[in-house]
């Protein structure tokens, strides 16, 4: 009747009663990372892991992607193109990501329970089923909060996000991604609306009026309690730094931002190389649209062409300037589109069985892993049947995670007094290099 | 003759404008309670010298009735609440700090009830009545107020559907906050709601509570999902977190669920029997949600086959009517006078929303063999009684919790806030901080009667203040600081700059330039409208002469409103 929608772990369980004091362990987190932002000097000399995730929102289809089946009934108007993989093809709407198809392995059967847009991104993005007790941080979070480092600017940000960026969960709003919109505008809120003198002494009468504020009130309220000091210091250190150049697209040469496409997903992928570069460890670029219950083929064929020239030259980027060994770029949305086309010549929501693609930081290159029937049955009752090799989100998440050097199945306290796991997956040794 | 006529009528229209525009900008600055405030507050200020700024004080209803009938037994439970708080400090050896002022209570209130802190025009008008009517007569013009059902219902609406979208088509959220607001206005008793939320049948755009239902069709194909509602019923009208159980008996002690005396663990059985009471709520096409037989199958932990369960309750069995509709059984076992956890439920839901956080670890999570703090026993005693949520939250907003002073003359401890030794600093949820910018970037209260132009740019700025800050979501209490894009925002956004600036038509400070007779008035009326309090002497030395040193008295406001903004007291109840 129902899926059996686990909502939590049962060997993940500590007593209530032995957990109390894991909720005041989370101000103390969020104090020392705001510490971390105000501190000076870098502390790990190796080189550390990023992330940038090309998150293709509305449910790209795998079969105008990375999974074609042309000339079978559900096969559509899409052709197969050959890749530098051997005996890789994927489709003709990516001609130049398939000249770089060595560089990753492409996923052709991950799986989820969840069709619901909103539903089926929080899976994807934290790795867990929404669960109403907790909010789960994304893979970003985890990787800012597992390595806390010294940097001006926010260390994960989401570049034109729209419904639901990336978040810190249970490891607090601090680990939420820093949100921008185009890279050719201005980073929003960087600059004072008033000239330098004023704005000093508007910061001069607050600090005045904090001390006033601060008496007789809560021991130590600022560093235990309100952070106002803490946050507002690292916001200035932000306005003033010049590693804020990094969101700064228009200092790249007309043709190095032609060849990522003149679209804000192609300078937001460009705006992701110059922030990793300048030490931001994940950076998540959205692009939309990818919803196409109607019309399917020209609509994700328009989506194909500016994803093509961004992947491209992102990878090609990422490779000119040695990062790509310590930068995983994952590439996909939150669930693929259905075989079956309908009357409206669209394709709907289908969690059984779709694509994502890996490159960089330990991904096995030119590989392939799982794949979907050219001539699916379709029963709905069993829709795994017509997948090779499914991979479910949590072991996707473990793989990623493995990749970044995070120790996946570890436990952290939530702040319910759960314990849990950072991913309920298992990495896809399949998908890992050596 | 005729061109002199309508000349004439030119003039009288454009002099009635300007009047009318003038009155508009002036109102609110009036100081038609000099004398008393001379008395009541350390701001020793003369009246303002336009006399067209008087506010008629007939415009803000005040009275200091009680907002209960039953004033008596209302005191009564005021003091068993005060009494509980008393004995509780006393054993723990802490010593309460003083009462707060009534502009602070007051601000809390407004905060909690609707959402803002207090307009200029309220501090007017309730300045006009003697300092012992003040917070009463604010109280009562409060829960009167649509922007009160409101607030609430959005507030309600996240504990009750979630904040999120929900599935398209058959989830009309808006709809159901609206159903909510006419309930709150309409002062319906709290078990009534629940029941008409439980037993919910109908079109989701005919009959708006439905939509309690249809926001769990997106997870069970279409129909109400009965786990998830299972979930929510027992969270947030319970205060119950039984999740776990839905895969697996609990081995830890972590859910403890039977009757007093024969408290044991909670099963799984105990979730899916209590899903199975929804398992009755049928899709019907066109006719929407519609009642039918419970049918329920599970197939539990650690068995090969699915079974039928029957729906079942995990406590106070003997509440349950026998015969009838399965949720009509479940609506009647939920709301029971004797089911006390119901009213537990409530009352800890209502002191959240009233404080900004829960009195307990969680407010949905209140265990059946845990007390609740001893000041909120007195509440459920008399919610079960009464089921009134505006005589709830009166008695909150007058016992001495929520009245004592944030500051002592003693070292305060996290342990005083903790148990309202002193009033806990909490910090403002986002939309109560861009509530907060645009009332006080006005003079007057603004409500459902402010001109069409005040009421757009409010929504306007809010859902893009909003956007940019960050909603939290369900976790409406949640304990975390200040982040830095909030901080920029605060420091560089537009929303404050445009509500700080010198528009002489729409911006306070443009009202207060004009208007202030001299810079010491107009430093406290700043005060008044952002930070809902008179500046001490000292404060009001420095910014006077701030204002002194610049050349532009103009900007020297802007930097002043921006100040103000910008503090911890601003963003933070206190």
């Amino acid at each position: 009747m129902h899926d059996n929608q686990l909502l939590c772990d049962p060997h993940a369980h500590l007593s209530r009663r032995t957990l109390l004091g894991a909720g005041g362990a989370m101000l103390s987190t969020i104090a020392n990372q705001l510490a971390w932002a105000d501190a000076t000097g870098v502390t790990d000399k190796s080189r550390p892991k990023n992330v940038i995730l090309l998150w293709l929102e509305g449910g790209p289809s795998q079969l105008e992607t990375f999974d074609p089946h042309p000339g079978t009934p559900y096969g559509g108007e899409v052709q197969a193109i050959k890749t530098t993989t051997s005996d890789l093809m994927i489709a003709d709407t990516l001609p130049l990501t398939a000249e770089r198809m060595h560089l990753g392995s492409v996923v052709r059967s991950v799986t989820s329970k969840e069709g619901d847009h909103q539903r089926a991104i929080y899976n994807i993005k934290s790795g867990y089923r929404p669960d109403p007790t907790l909010v789960h941080p994304s893979i970003g979070s985890i990787l800012c909060h597992e390595f806390p480092e010294s940097l001006d600017i926010p260390r994960h940000i989401s570049i034109t996000p729209l419904t639901y960026p990336a978040r810190g969960g249970y490891f607090g709003p601090v680990f939420d991604a820093f949100k921008i919109g185009d890279p050719q505008n201005p980073v929003p809120d960087l600059e004072s609306p008033v000239a330098e003198g004023r704005f000093g002494r508007r910061m001069k009468d607050l600090r005045w009026l904090e001390e006033r504020f601060r008496a007789g009130r809560l021991r130590d309220m600022d560093i235990n309690k309100t952070l106002h000091k803490a946050s507002t210091d690292a916001a200035l250190k932000m306005m003033s730094s010049e590693q804020v150049s990094a969101f700064d697209v228009t200092n790249e040469s007309k043709s190095t931002r032609k060849k990522f496409g003149d679209t804000p997903f192609g300078r937001g992928c460009l705006a992701a190389t110059r922030l990793i570069t300048a030490g931001v460890r994940c950076v998540e670029v959205t692009l939309g649209g990818w919803d196409s219950h109607v019309t399917n083929h020209s609509l994700q064929a328009g989506r194909c062409e500016i994803l093509d020239a961004a992947l491209s030259a992102l990878l090609d980027r990422l490779l000119e300037q040695d990062l790509l060994e310590t930068t995983l770029v994952v590439c996909g949305g939150e669930f693929g589109r259905t075989p079956r086309i309908n009357p409206a010549e669209g394709r709907d929501h289908w969690p059984h069985g779709f694509s994502t693609f890996l490159a960089g930081c330990g991904i096995r290159k030119g590989g392939v892993y799982g794949a979907t029937a050219a001539d699916p049955k379709l029963d709905p009752d069993k829709p795994l049947d017509d997948v090779g090799d499914p991979i479910t989100i949590g072991d996707l998440h473990a793989t990623i995670l493995s990749s970044l050097g995070v120790q996946y199945d570890r436990e952290e306290q939530t702040p319910i007094g759960r314990p849990l796991r950072l991913s309920e997956g298992e990495p896809v040794v399949g998908l890992l290099a050596g | 003759m005729k061109q002199f006529f309508t000349s004439i009528a030119k003039w009288s229209w454009f002099v009635l404008l300007v009047l009318v525009a003038f009155g508009y900008m002036a109102s609110g600055l009036s100081d038609s309670s000099e004398r008393r405030r001379r008395v009541d507050s350390p701001a020793k200020e003369t009246s303002l010298a336009t006399p067209a700024a008087a506010i008629d004080a007939a415009e803000v209803e005040i009275t200091d009735a009680p907002v209960a009938v039953e004033s008596g037994s209302l005191a009564a439970v005021i003091d068993a609440v005060n009494s509980a708080r008393e004995d509780h400090l006393a054993e723990l050896g802490l010593v309460s700090a003083e009462p707060a002022d009534w502009l602070t209570v007051c601000r809390r209130m407004s905060l909690a009830l609707v959402g803002s802190g207090v307009s200029l025009e309220e501090v007017r008008g309730l300045e006009n009545l003697p300092p012992q009517r003040r917070e009463s007569a604010h109280l009562k013009n409060l829960l009167r107020d649509p922007r009160f059902h409101g607030y609430w219902a959005e507030r309600w609406a996240r504990y009750i559907v979630g904040a999120d979208e929900g599935p398209f088509i058959v989830y009309r959220r808006r709809r159901f906050r609206h159903w909510l607001t006419d309930q709150l206005a309409a002062n319906r008793p709290y078990d009534r709601i629940v029941t008409d939320l439980i037993t919910a049948e109908g079109l989701w755009t005919d009959r708006p509570e439905v939509n309690f239902l249809t926001v769990t069709f997106d997870s069970n194909d279409g129909s109400p999902d009965p786990i998830r509602l299972a979930a929510r019923t027992s969270r947030a009208f319970l205060g119950l977190r039984i999740d776990c159980l839905q895969c697996h008996n609990d081995f830890l002690g972590n859910v403890n669920l039977g009757d007093a005396g024969k408290i044991r663990e909670g099963t799984q059985a105990d979730f899916h029997q209590l899903a199975a009471f929804y398992s009755s709520a049928k899709t019907n096409g066109l006719q929407g949600v519609r009642t039918g037989e419970a049918e329920y199958m599970y197939q539990y932990l650690d068995e090969t086959e699915e079974v039928e369960v029957t729906p079942a309750v995990p406590y106070a069995v003997e509440l349950l009517p026998e015969q009838g509709d399965a949720r009509r059984r479940l609506a009647t076992w939920v709301t029971h006078p004797d089911n006390r956890q119901f009213s537990r439920a409530a009352v800890s839901r209502f002191w959240a929303l009233m404080f900004g956080r829960s009195a307990t670890e969680a407010v949905d999570n209140l265990p059946l063999d845990e007390p609740l703090p001893p000041m909120l026993e007195p509440l459920v005693d008399d919610f079960q009684k009464h089921r009134d949520i505006r005589r709830t939250i009166e008695i909150i907003a007058r016992s001495d919790a929520f009245r004592v002073a944030s500051r002592a003359t003693f070292d305060v401890t996290p342990q005083h806030e903790e148990q309202y030794a002193v009033f806990p600093l909490t910090r403002l949820r986002a939309e109560q901080v861009a509530g907060s910018i645009v009332q006080a970037s006005k003079i007057k209260s603004i409500t459902r009667d402010s001109s069409f132009l005040v009421q757009l740019i409010r929504y306007g700025s809010i859902n893009d203040f909003l956007e940019r800050y960050g909603d939290l979501g369900e976790n409406e209490f949640s304990k975390d600081g200040i982040t830095i894009p909030q901080r920029l925002l605060m420091l560089n956004g537009d929303m404050l700059r445009e509500a700080g600036e010198l528009n002489p038509v729409l911006n306070a400070t443009g009202h207060i330039n004009l208007f202030a007779r001299d810079n010491p008035q107009a430093v406290n009326t700043l005060f008044l409208c952002l930070l809902n309090r008179y500046p001490s002497d000292e404060e009001r030395q420095y910014f006077v002469d701030s204002i002194n040193e610049c050349d532009d008295r103009g900007q020297a406001l802007e930097d002043l409103y921006w100040t103000l903004a910008n503090s911890t007291e601003f963003t933070w109840n206190h």
